[in-house]
């Protein structure tokens, strides 16, 4: 048996207990599910695909947020106690579902949109752009092309825990992605959306999101490329 | 989100201004290793620093580079600490600059003009 402590209310609330029987290649997200399909089914909670693309079902699990429907009860539970809360920073619904609207309206504020420097019709006519796949800046997107939005880096990010207007490590991975992106047409407007005083030059490096992204991402050396790229266009006058 | 290119041209300022001090820190501690070890006497460090411009360039500079840096890096802490915004988070980091130029100017003046 598996003892596990969810939390339960919003931003007032307690930790209930409850005790789950233990599987074989139990995930968290199938503690919870069990929790709420058969002993109260009154719990809230997200989930969407079950297998890691779509970045719905985060959660903090004994302390640290984590995609749960790819963790493992046995990787995180050695001793048997779960302790399941919402993700940090964000606000709280119920029980385990928090309010993602700030974590993805900071994407929009970023520049998060992919706005192209021609018209689709353009595009169209003249064809596919043809990238090379092994240009720098091709390199540089993929490195963090495969966010799943799931919002883990924001939580663990103690900058945007102290300066709640920070943009976070997501939003400004997306907007370096879209930096080097060579269909894009926002340019030094992005450089502009992303380096004010809530923006890329507030982060600490740390690196608690590249520690901890699921996808093995590092948001903290795209925001590196934005500090470096809005710094060059600042000493050539284009910021 | 406000000023991107203030805030960029202060981060570069902060980052270069580490940089800059780094010369400095590390010449300071060979020099004081150097003085200590030598067992020179106040009054013999006094005399030698005494109306020496070259010391007073240095230790100029580096009183500047540390004032500059100190001051964004306080900045940066009262805006995230005290959630400090605009003119009142600006000047707080002014008046600790000038403060530690004026007390690190302070003490380069004494060294070279008083004598042991
Ligand atoms: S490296 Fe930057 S974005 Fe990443 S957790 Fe630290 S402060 Fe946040
Ligand atoms: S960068 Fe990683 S941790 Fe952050 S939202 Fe994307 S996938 Fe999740
Ligand atoms: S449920 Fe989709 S990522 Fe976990």
């Amino acid at each position: 048996m598996l003892d596990v402590a969810v939390w339960r209310g919003t931003t007032e609330g307690s930790f209930e207990h409850f005790d789950v029987p233990r599987s074989d290649s139990q995930t968290v997200l199938d503690v919870v599910t069990y929790i709420q399909r058969h002993l109260d089914t009154t719990l809230a909670y997200r989930f969407s695909c079950r297998v890691g693309v779509c970045g719905s079902c985060a959660m903090k699990v004994n302390g640290v947020a984590r995609w749960t429907c790819r963790t493992h009860v046995s990787s995180v539970a050695g001793d048997g106690h779960l302790e399941i809360a919402p993700l940090d920073h964000l606000p709280r619904l119920r029980d385990l579902v928090c309010d993602m609207t700030p974590f993805f309206e900071k994407w929009t504020r970023a520049g998060g949109a992919f706005v192209p420097f021609e018209p689709p019709e353009t595009t169209v006519k003249r064809g596919f752009a043809a990238i090379d796949p092994l240009s720098q800046k091709r390199l540089e997107a993929e490195a963090g092309i495969e966010c799943i939005g799931c919002g883990v880096c924001y939580s663990e990010c103690d900058t945007v825990g102290r300066l709640p207007e920070y943009l976070g490590p997501a939003a400004l991975n997306r907007a370096w992605t879209l930096t080097n992106d060579e269909r894009d047409g926002r340019g030094a407007s992005r450089l502009r959306a992303v380096a004010g005083d809530a923006g890329c030059h507030s982060c600490h490096t740390q690196m608690s999101c590249s520690e901890r992204c699921p996808k093995r991402l590092t948001p903290a050396a795209s925001i590196a490329g934005l500090k470096r790229a809005s710094a060059l266009a600042a000493l050539r006058g284009k910021l | 989100m406000t000023h991107p290119s203030r805030e960029t041209w202060l981060w570069l300022i902060h980052r270069g201004s580490a940089v800059a001090m780094l010369p400095f820190v590390a010449g300071h501690l060979i020099l004081m290793m150097l003085t200590v070890r030598s067992g020179l006497s106040a009054a013999d460090i006094l005399g030698r620093t005494q109306g020496s411009v070259s010391l007073v360039a240095y230790y100029g500079f580096f009183v500047l580079f540390v004032s500059v840096h100190a001051a964004l890096g306080l900045r940066t802490e009262l805006a995230e600490k005290l959630g400090w915004r605009g003119n009142r988070l600006d000047l707080a980091a002014a008046t600790m600059g000038l403060l530690l130029l004026a007390t690190g100017g302070r003490a380069v003046w004494a060294v070279y003009s008083v004598s042991a």
